[in-house]
């Protein structure tokens, strides 16, 4: 009863101050550039160009927009900071500067610099350039990229994550100290815990010395679970999908398992015993490819094209209410659109999980065999 | 036009692979109930071995 009390508080205060938020940063702009129904996305293209702009990373981190009846776009979500590198040293701004804009016609002055962004990217306009022009595919001639270290809303998703987490695991360890068996929602954290421990360290990396990368293991179970997760509610995110991020996991996991890698794998890897002599440096060739690009390199294009993929589908089953709209009848779309897209929800909760297990899974493994003792004949 | 042929051929591929894997491991725990769990282990990892290179394919096809 306690809890469901304190639950209940803490929503109403959650709810409270989201809407107070929302309401203090929704913004108003006029398309001038769209045609004349205020940017609604009702055709297969504008659905595609959509839905692109959503597997991608944002500068601002919108929650939904309407037309109003006067045809005013207003978008509600909040503004993130920009921090750019540019040709004068550090800029920084908030990104409502852009209204919103993301085709270049907006332009911010800042510190006698002049900046566009262009399809979720921010440019630096060349000197004494008014505005931004384009070659036939579309690229900006006269305008040049900056180093970009924003807070964008994949890193707003990243330090909300970090800090859930955070929260979670002090309070599951602090439980430790009074109580046998934890209590509240650390009971649920604690199977999961010990599944990850018994289930993918001990087996994959051996008894002796599974201990050393539990901590290391669990961090990225939880992060891309939690992460991948978070990516299935309307906030938003696709974290997970982004290159950027799952390489970084890919490569925390290629420096671990190098590092900790004993003579023995070292020696399998440079100069395998067993086989004749002149195969040793073609193995070898073959064996640090193997180790040093194709292991990474499947680790991080696996996380990154699943989750992407399960949100395009999702997206486009989402987007079926408009584009069948006049052979289904809105009925028939809206209902076919809800069945659809509710069943590949589901399947998309199962993946989030087998993706987050199956990354841990592989990482345990790659460490597994660095470490794995070779005393045995083989 | 040619880099949706050779997806379809990833596709072809990465399926024939996937059905091969699911249909052994359906087999062996058929014949053996209480190795299910090893085996599933087991199954996951190779389809996740499988994907990651149909992925990679399809990525560097793109």
């Amino acid at each position: 009863m306690r809890i469901a009390k304190k639950t209940i508080k803490f929503l109403t205060i959650a709810t409270i101050a989201f809407f107070t938020a929302t309401a203090f940063a929704s913004g108003t702009d006029k398309k001038h550039d769209k045609q004349n129904d205020g940017g609604r996305v009702n055709t297969k293209e504008e659905v595609e160009a959509y839905i692109l702009h959503h597997i991608k990373d944002a500068h601002d981190f919108s929650l939904f927009s309407y037309t109003n009846d006067e045809g005013e776009r207003k978008h509600f979500g909040f503004p993130l900071p920009i921090i750019i590198w540019t040709s004068e040293g550090l800029v920084s701004f908030m990104s409502s500067e852009f209204h919103h804009n993301d085709d270049g016609h907006v332009i911010v002055e800042k510190n006698g610099l002049k900046f566009v962004k262009l399809h979720s990217k921010i440019l630096e306009l060349d000197k004494g350039a008014a505005t931004v022009s384009f070659d036939e595919t579309h690229h900006a001639t006269n305008a040049h990229k900056v180093i970009d270290f924003s807070i964008t809303k994949s890193v707003v998703g990243i330090i909300f994550v970090g800090f859930l987490l955070l929260f979670w695991f002090s309070r599951l360890a602090k439980q430790y100290k009074t109580k046998k068996i934890p209590t509240g929602f650390a009971r649920v954290l604690e199977p999961l815990v010990l599944y990850v421990r018994d289930e993918i360290a001990k087996p994959n990396i051996g008894e002796k010395h599974y201990r050393r990368f539990t901590g290391y293991l669990l961090t990225v179970f939880f992060f891309i679970w939690v992460l991948n997760l978070s990516g299935l509610t309307p906030l938003g995110f696709n974290v997970t999908g982004q290159l950027a991020v799952t390489a970084c996991l890919a490569i925390f996991t290629l420096v671990i398992y190098t590092i900790s890698g004993n003579k023995a794998y070292w020696i399998h890897m440079l100069w395998m015993p067993g086989v004749p002599v002149l195969i040793r440096p073609v193995l070898a060739i073959i064996e640090l490819a193997g180790a040093l690009i194709i292991k990474p390199f499947s680790l991080l294009v696996r996380l990154f094209a699943n989750i992407s993929a399960g949100h395009i589908v999702v997206m486009s089953l989402i987007a079926i209410m408009f584009t069948l709209k006049e052979s289904l009848g809105i009925v028939g779309a809206t209902g076919l659109s809800l069945v659809l897209s509710f069943f590949i929800t589901l399947i998309e909760v199962l993946v989030a999980f087998l993706q987050a297990y199956i990354f841990t899974m592989l990482s345990a493994l790659f460490i597994g065999m660095a470490v794995a003792d070779h005393s045995e004949a083989h | 036009m040619y880099n949706l042929i050779g997806a379809g051929l990833i596709v072809i591929g990465a399926g024939i692979g996937l059905g091969q894997i699911g249909g052994k491991a359906m087999e062996g725990i058929a014949r053996q109930p209480e190795a299910t769990s090893k085996i599933t282990t087991a199954m996951i990892i190779i389809a996740a071995l499988l994907e990651g290179l149909a992925f990679g394919a399809l990525f560097l096809g793109k």
